[in-house]
């Protein structure tokens, strides 16, 4: 098989080769190599397909750059648009094109060239309008639509994220990177230093300098051998710093991690200080057709003989604006590649440049008007730069450099400030907006002696200390002159490769008005790919400053945000799964309910809870109508402790129950409890629950499940920020007191067969009484409040306690037939009783009128939390919904939440559903509404309108069962 | 994210708070104020462009509610709470 590998150099092991899959092609690399350099390694020339035009497109960088040939990983690397530059090449990977049907050789969706001049940016604005975008864009979508994304999680290993604090947070292990965080790490700061690439080096990896006389590798090698034996310092390759945020908080994405069953590790980093050594970045140069493949970015061709020992080509022509191409040429040379020419926009190129290549043609006051070739460059066509004639070289290769870019991402996302150089045409850090400095190509300090330097000045100053010596190094100097596009040439000229934006689809958006670079960027795309513009986005800036005769430091830059490369979502969540970031809550009968088995499910704030017990053959609703039976003929229990419960101590606490309540706590007798209403200032309901008043300064308030936690809060801001002086102490005591609560017309029977030294007669412990003693000889509170309606003891003992409670409860209760009652029992018996439920009722519109609870409105409280909100609100004639019973005709259930409309016609509701249910005690179906002036409308017929009927329904008083209330007080 | 001092544990991340919106002005008596004021301080936030005096619930740490003045444009905490070091 014919090859371009070298046969010696580069950072690959020949003894270990690799097979793997190009597009059902099976080909061989080495171990260090990328699948990109695989790929040039065995010939293969066209690797993509173009977004919009699918033209034809090949490699055109090394690194995190590339933006053309985009790779989506089957079987267990599946992931999309994988640029092929980043992906290591390993054994048995399987690799496809994008953006191309059936094969980027044969691609039918290559019929987008010929009406390229019909699609330019925003065509589908202006042509998918009529009758709206939405029809089209499924369609739009699917032929615009990169890889897709794996249909499953990866079967094996995990993500996993990670927290680090450092002193010295380096992004970057190039020159000045490695520089800084060994002078820091010498000095004792605690460093992290994290890298990108798969190894050390930054630009050193790709390129033939030396430090201190010997090869620059080996000094790479001396100083992250160092750094490993320093225990303060952390060193992280295949990590990207991904994103800069406020408060020095960074964001590492691990992609090799030590350990075997992690996929990703996604580090959260607060750092004392950053230095971003981030490196540069090389623009393109834009003539025609500069994305034909063979057209590579001068140091990606550099890297392929350097790096991977693979000739991206055997005839080069090298096109350029500034001296780093020709160390290019040279290496290219050294490495067996005829260069045919070395093309210089620029007339006087200098002497230092010059020499690096004597025997090569160097074409001063040149430029490349459009490279030939269909699939892949053929030669270049080239004129003099202000005009000539033109004429022709061959060649496989065109190797071009149009500058380089700072990569200043993370500075940006860091809000620091850039300024524009002339010397350098480009955007550099300028004033920071956190603790971070800039250093080495990312601060414009482009030869090496520079960047070590400039590392070594940052390591140093972290760490308080005097300069250390910097080792010597020869670097050609740096000088460039800007071409941010070549004028002659017909032929498309690429600003975004990977977004498929022109120098005309610029020049459209500037002509329709669109002239902040903001605005060109969202109109044409440019910039807004997987690569987010890394080669092209400058040219663009520049191509509008060309177009306008505006200096680039007037349009500045489009935003740089995060991430800097792309990052799987996996790693963002790491280990972050339902059940891990909220664990279930539990009590202690958890077991038993199992064992007996209870259908367990989550009914509010993460409790998890017994909705019933079925029986052996039981449907569900046989299941609900059994327990609902029990308990309103005989006797039932049921956990009842994740109501939410809290302790208040102290002289101020019947003044603040008092604020919170809507009313009067503060009277209650020590012994007694008290149902009220809590609202917020605003006046809308936010809990109900008693109040039990311990003796004078200790009370007991119960708030619902599944706003316990929602209330603490409230508690709690009202103390510390509005009465600091109060004397009021609240602690959550939910799960230190759990019940059981036993229910029915027996429950006495069962407590008496149960034992205990209280006094359960009504007149010694009536409704909304409470008292402390033992219950089956276990140390109980016995409370009489009652969420069924009928006759009820809650029985409040500590947790260890309730599993033994609950058995002698089933024990004692045999012979009376009690049975545990699940969630869905007890919503049908509150129902029936008309008893509010937050989230059904209360839906944060009623206030306690609209309840019928305005009696628990204090008139004789000047203020508290509700009061004049409601007054507001209830002056004014807008009609209120108000709470009904509804009894729907014929019988049948209504879904909860169906809409009340006049007549059950198409207008707007009048009301709506909160709940209905199957009623044991009348045995029919019977539900609870919102209705709109409801309270004057018993016995009016209603009807809900749904989906594919409307059902009608009479309505009624809300409590469907004992208004009088006899039976919970019994 | 941010890293937000609090007078009892000291430097922590902003993961352990819960937000508690800007602070409003000291609640007025209702029986004294006109009912267009009493509706104005219950439905104005302060919600200014640069620094906002705003509370924060210490509720994964010590409980505690603190103040701070945050730079809306920056996330920058301008002015601690107080005993904050």
């Amino acid at each position: 098989m014919p090859s371009n590998r070298m046969d010696t150099g580069g950072r690959i092991d020949r003894d270990r080769p690799l097979n793997f899959t190009f597009n059902g092609r099976r080909l061989q690399g080495f171990a260090g190599d990328t699948l990109a350099s695989a790929l040039l390694a065995n010939r293969v020339r066209l690797t993509a397909r173009s977004f919009k035009y699918h033209r034809p497109r090949g490699i055109i960088g090394a690194g995190v750059e590339e933006p053309s040939t985009l790779v989506e990983l089957l079987g267990d690397d599946a992931s999309g648009n994988r640029p092929a530059t980043t992906v290591p090449l390993r054994d048995g990977l399987i690799a496809k094109s994008v953006n191309c049907w059936p094969s980027p050789g044969f691609d039918l969706g290559a019929i987008n060239q010929l009406i390229g001049r019909f699609i330019p940016a925003g065509f589908y604005y202006k042509t998918f309008k009529w009758p709206g975008w939405h029809l089209y864009e499924p369609t739009i979508r699917k032929a615009a639509g990169l890889a897709a994304a794996p249909a499953a999680p990866p079967e094996q290993g995990h993500f996993e994220n990670r927290f680090a604090h450092c002193d010295l947070l380096i992004a970057g292990a190039g020159p000045a990177g490695l520089m800084a965080a060994s002078t820091a790490g010498r000095a004792g700061l605690r460093v992290m230093i994290a890298d990108e690439a798969t190894e050390a080096g930054g630009s050193l990896l790709n390129r033939r300098l030396t430090i201190g006389g010997t090869p620059a590798l080996g000094w790479v090698k001396a100083v992250v051998d160092e750094l490993a034996t320093l225990p303060n310092v952390t060193h992280l390759q295949n990590a990207t710093v991904w994103a800069y945020r406020e408060h020095n908080y960074l964001m590492v994405n691990e992609r090799a991690p030590d350990n075997p069953s992690l996929l990703e590790r996604n580090w959260r980093v607060r750092a004392g200080q950053v230095i971003c050594a981030t490196g540069a970045i090389e623009r393109m140069l834009v003539f025609g057709n500069n994305d034909r493949p063979g057209v590579m970015l001068a140091s990606a061709a550099q890297t392929y003989v350097n790096r991977y020992g693979v000739r991206p080509g055997q005839r080069a022509v090298v096109f350029t604006n500034n001296n780093s191409a020709y160390a290019v040429a040279a290496d290219l040379t050294a490495a067996g590649i005829t260069v045919a020419a070395i093309i210089d926009s620029r007339t006087d190129v200098p002497e230092e440049a010059r020499t690096l290549v004597e025997d090569v043609d160097v074409l001063a006051g040149h430029v490349v008007t459009g490279a030939r070739g269909a699939r892949q460059v053929r030669g270049v066509t080239i004129a003099p730069v202000d005009g000539g004639a033109s004429r022709q070289i061959t060649c496989d290769l065109l190797a071009h450099s149009g500058g380089w870019n700072p990569a200043v991402h993370l500075w940006s996302q860091s809000r620091g400030n850039l300024r524009y150089d002339d010397t350098l045409t480009s955007f550099l850090p300028d004033q920071a907006a956190q603790d971070a400095t800039s250093v080495g190509a990312t601060n414009g300090q482009m030869t090496l002696a520079d960047a070590l330097g400039s590392g070594a000045r940052a390591g140093a100053d972290a760490a308080g200390i005097t300069m250390p010596d910097i080792p010597t190094s020869a670097d050609l100097i740096y000088a460039v002159t800007p071409l941010w596009r070549v004028e002659q040439g017909r032929d498309k000229a690429f600003l975004d490769i990977q977004n498929d934006v022109t120098v005309d689809d610029v020049h459209l958006a500037l002509r329709e008005g669109y002239d902040n670079v903001e605005h060109v960027k969202r109109y044409t795309t440019g910039g807004m790919g997987i690569d987010q513009g890394k080669t092209g986005n400058i040219n663009i800036i520049g191509t509008v400053a060309m177009q306008q005769g505006a200096p680039l430091e007037e349009l500045g830059t489009t935003t740089f945000r995060s991430p800097y490369t792309p990052v799987s979502f996996g790693a963002i969540g790491g280990l972050r799964e339902d059940s891990v970031v909220l664990p279930y809550r539990h009590t202690p009968l958890t077991a038993w309910n199992i064992k007996n088995g209870a259908f367990m499910y989550e009914s509010g704030a993460r409790w998890r809870r017994p909705g019933y017990f079925p029986q052996p053959g039981e449907s569900f609703q046989e299941t609900v109508n059994r327990e609902c039976r029990i308990v309103r003929n005989g006797v039932g229990v049921y956990d009842g402790s994740p109501l939410g419960t809290f302790e208040f101590k102290g002289r101020d606490v019947g003044r603040f129950l008092d604020h919170i309540y809507t009313n009067i706590m503060s009277t209650l007798k020590p012994g007694h409890g008290r149902y009220g209403l809590m609202l917020s200032d605003d006046g809308l309901i936010i809990d109900d629950g008693v109040a039990l008043r311990l003796s004078e300064h200790r009370w007991i308030v119960s708030t619902s499940t599944g706003h316990a936690d929602a209330m603490n809060s409230h508690f709690e801001e009202l103390l510390q920020t509005q009465f600091p002086d109060w004397n009021v102490f609240v602690t959550t005591v939910t799960s230190q007191w759990n019940n059981a609560t036993i229910c029915g017309p027996l429950a006495r029977d069962v407590m008496q067969a149960l034992g205990t030294d209280i006094d359960i007669s009504p007149a010694a412990l009536p409704f909304m009484g409470f008292a402390d003693g033992h219950v089956a000889g276990i140390p109980a509170r016995l409370v009489r409040v009652s969420f069924t309606g009928e006759l009820s003891f809650e029985v409040n003992v500590a947790p260890r306690h309730l599993p033994a409670l609950w058995d002698k409860i089933m024990t004692a209760g045999a012979p009376f037939g009690i049975a545990p009652i699940g969630s869905e029992a007890n919503h049908v018996l509150r129902v029936e009783k008309g008893f509010l439920s937050l989230g059904h009722e209360v839906d944060g519109t009623v206030d306690p009128y609209d309840l019928g609870l305005g009696w628990a409105m204090s008139k004789k409280k000047t203020d508290y939390l509700g009061k004049h909100a409601v007054a507001i609100r209830r002056s004014g004639t807008t009609n209120r919904r108000e709470l009904v019973g509804i009894l729907p005709e014929p019988d049948q259930m209504i879904p909860e939440g169906a809409p009340l409309t006049p007549g059950g016609e198409r207008k707007p509701t009048e009301g709506l559903v909160t709940a209905c249910v199957y009623s044991t005690v009348h045995d029919r179906w019977v539900g609870l509404a919102l209705l709109e002036n409801g309270h004057s409308r018993h016995g009016e017929t209603v009807r809900a309108r749904l989906k594919d009927k409307v059902i009608a329904a009479r309505v009624t008083p809300p409590i469907h069962y004992d208004a009088a209330g006899e039976r919970l007080r019994s | 994210m941010m890293n937000i001092p609090c007078p009892f544990c000291g430097s922590r991340n902003e993961a352990e708070f819960a937000f508690g919106g800007p602070v409003k002005p000291d609640r007025p008596d209702p029986n004294t104020v006109s009912e267009g004021e009493w509706v104005a301080y219950l439905t104005q936030v302060p919600n200014p462009l640069g620094p906002v005096q705003e509370r924060w619930w210490h509720v994964k740490g010590c409980g505690m509610w603190l103040t701070i003045w945050r730079d809306t444009r920056t996330h920058d905490i301008v002015e601690g709470p107080a005993d904050a070091e």
